[in-house]
């Protein structure tokens, strides 16, 4: 069984929803940007997702662009960043890693040694921000290959064509949007319609994760009731990383204080 | 499933986030539909003509070519209303914007000729409009800036990144996936995702059809060679399209090559890039050997994009055109040569197709030989930047 898999069925069993921080690697410094995914681990988190910095990231709105244009100010490799990945996952054997990226830092590399790197560096899914499902063939294929799950983006006014080929695909887990536009923080609580959930699982069984704009413990309470297995939750964390950049304790004080809360609220209600 | 093809050999695609493919086939479902109504194509065939001033004429050089064996024709593109080639396409995209029942566009900008036309359209055709525009580019086009908001548009800095067309690109796809249901993406160049590429080359062809007419007419023989210089390639794609079977006329694409191929500050990713997937498309692109995008440099700010429409990339890849490059000071002197033999003030953007048309003229000065250079512009807007280059060339300093 793989480590989703293993993942969903442990939180189902337990009753809790699934908490997934999203972060930036290399932001703002590598040693730092180790220390929070070090934190977020040993905080309570049910699996990582870590963006891999990009020049030009449409699809994230200006606090992820930021967080990307601090960690490629460092200008690290991809070796160092798969480098990362492999000690991390050394360290921590059971948590599922997925990486969030864009098409052409995988198209540079050569799409089948990117999913071979992705193996042996223990990646458990990939998500790319820029190539839908309709253009995603021979990223897929390469990704069945190494037996890393691709992660696909179900937005909330999919209809029920894109929800069939999504739950044909899908593996791992299907992102489902909380709204049209890009990522970013907000403070209203929105809730996608329950006959939209309800649509989705009319295709597939696959666990549904609900991300854009997840910043407090209400919206997280509201997806796991609404039906949803969890959440995303990437600009609250990425702002706490810009607003700390000159106090790293408080920085690291203040994520940890965040993702307990956030996990605790997956425990709601269930 | 896409109606249409939406690749140019192994060129071209959607590669935008899942959010954008309704809109993207909405608006290609729409283009079919629109290209099989006559009435529709009546209404753009009446702007064109009694509106923005089409045909536009071929004027020969009568100056330029003395001593030689070339006749240099230009296609006037920069008679046209709004002073640039960009009025054709906008025109038939607001006219697609309003059959789609949207009330707003969204467009970007680099020199600021795609900004203005736009605002045209949109202030005609009665639509909302904002444009995002790189806070370099602003300071270095105010006029068109000026001019896009007299006509009503909201120009909206880009500060992110280079703060050129490039970053004014994103911010327009990100405005774009949040308001798509009420808003319309007005792409001022033949790149981006599919179906732009093929949109903005149809509603562009005009300039090939007219210029193949005309050259029969004064010539009785089609050109040896059309240069057209190709920052995203939308003018070079419209004079080359109607050509593109008559093999023996070669088409010629010039890059901007900045300050110098070798100094990195170009924008020449056919000539000096290679194959990445950027801006919704697969493509030549301007990166660097992680695949970060590179920021281009052209001091023509309309020709300051790293990456450059599909068709071209599959044109070269197939040997049907030829890509080359022309620097800064190659294309003011080209600039300064047409100013002062013709009496016509080119585009920056042109001014690199013409360079390159006169260092063809002086290699084979003894031969026969008909050139078109597609004229897409005109250069009011670049005096200034001009005038700065030239103060600084003459006193040493560096630019």
């Amino acid at each position: 069984m793989n480590r989703y898999k293993k993942m969903f069925k442990k939180l189902s069993m337990l009753k809790e929803g699934c908490f997934v921080p999203f972060v930036v690697l290399g932001d703002p410094t590598l040693e730092i940007s180790i220390k929070i995914i070090k934190i977020l681990i040993e905080n309570g988190i049910d699996a990582l997702e870590i963006g891999i910095p990009f020049s030009d990231p449409l699809a994230d709105g200006p606090i992820i662009q930021k967080s990307s244009l601090r960690a490629l100010s460092n200008k690290n490799t991809f070796l160092e960043y798969f480098d990362i990945l492999k000690s991390l996952r050394t360290q921590y054997k059971e948590i599922p890693i997925g990486i969030l990226i864009y098409a052409n830092l995988i198209y540079n590399q050569g799409i089948n040694n990117f999913y071979l790197q992705c193996l042996s560096s223990g990646i458990d899914s990939v998500l790319i921000a820029d190539v839908p499902i309709e253009e995603s063939k021979i990223f897929y294929n390469n990704a069945n290959k190494y037996k890393i799950d691709s992660i696909f983006i179900c937005p909330p006014d999919a209809n029920d064509d894109l929800l069939k080929k999504i739950s044909l695909y899908a593996k791992g887990y299907i992102y489902v949007l909380s709204r049209l536009g890009i990522t970013g923080k907000e403070d209203d609580i929105f809730s996608l319609s329950q006959n939209f959930i309800k649509r989705i699982k009319k295709y597939t069984s696959i666990p549904l994760l609900q991300g854009f704009g997840i910043s407090n413990t209400e919206q997280v309470k509201k997806a796991i009731t609404s039906g949803l297995s969890g959440i995303i939750c990437g600009s609250a964390i990425i702002e706490i990383i810009e607003k700390n950049l000159i106090n790293q304790d408080l920085m690291f004080k203040k994520i940890k204080a965040f993702v307990k809360l956030l996990k605790k609220s997956t425990k709601y209600n269930l | 499933m896409t109606l249409l093809n939406p690749y140019f050999g192994e060129f071209g695609g959607m590669y935008v986030p899942q959010i954008l493919m309704p809109a993207l086939f909405e608006l290609e479902k729409h283009f079919i539909a629109a290209q099989q109504d006559l009435d529709f194509q009546k209404k753009i065939d009446d702007l064109l003509k009694n509106y923005a001033g089409r045909p536009t004429p071929l004027t020969l050089c009568r100056n330029l070519t003395i001593g030689t064996k070339t006749r240099i024709y230009l296609k006037r593109e920069d008679l046209l209303h709004g002073g640039a080639h960009k009025t054709n396409q906008v025109l038939g995209q607001a006219m697609l914007a309003i059959r789609m029942k949207k009330k707003e566009i969204i467009a970007e900008t680099g020199a600021g000729q795609h900004g203005v036309a736009t605002a045209i359209a949109c202030s005609l055709l009665n639509l909302k409009c904002r444009i995002y525009m790189g806070i370099k580019d602003i300071k270095r086009q105010s006029t068109n800036v000026c001019r896009m908001k007299l006509m009503g548009a909201q120009v909206i800095p880009v500060t992110n990144g280079s703060g050129t067309l490039k970053d004014a690109c994103n911010e327009a796809l990100r405005d774009w996936s949040k308001n798509h249901k009420t808003s319309h993406y007005m792409i001022g160049t033949a790149a981006g995702p599919h179906p732009y590429p093929t949109i903005v080359r149809e509603f562009q062809k005009v300039i090939g059809t007219e210029t193949k007419k005309q050259i029969l007419e004064k010539e009785n023989k089609l050109p040896d060679s059309i240069i057209a210089c190709v920052g995203g390639g939308s003018n070079a794609i419209g004079i080359f399209s109607n050509f593109i079977d008559n093999h023996k006329v070669s088409l010629i694409g010039v890059e901007p090559a900045g300050r110098g191929i070798e100094t990195g500050k170009h924008g020449a990713p056919l000539t000096h890039g290679r194959t990445g997937i950027y801006f919704g498309m697969k493509s030549y692109l301007m990166q660097n050997k992680e695949g970060q995008i590179e920021n281009s440099w052209s001091i023509s700010a309309g020709l300051d994009f790293p990456s450059v429409g599909p068709e071209h990339a599959w044109l070269k890849s197939i040997n049907r055109a030829q890509y080359v490059s022309i620097n800064d000071e190659e294309a003011i002197f080209a600039f300064q040569t047409l100013c002062e033999k013709e009496g016509i003030i080119p585009a920056l953007e042109s001014s690199h197709a013409l360079a390159y048309a006169l260092k063809i003229m002086k290699i084979n000065s003894k031969k026969e030989q008909l050139l078109i250079v597609n004229l897409s512009g005109r250069g009011d807007k670049d005096i200034n930047t001009v005038n700065n280059f030239l103060k600084k060339e003459k006193y040493n300093e560096p630019i």
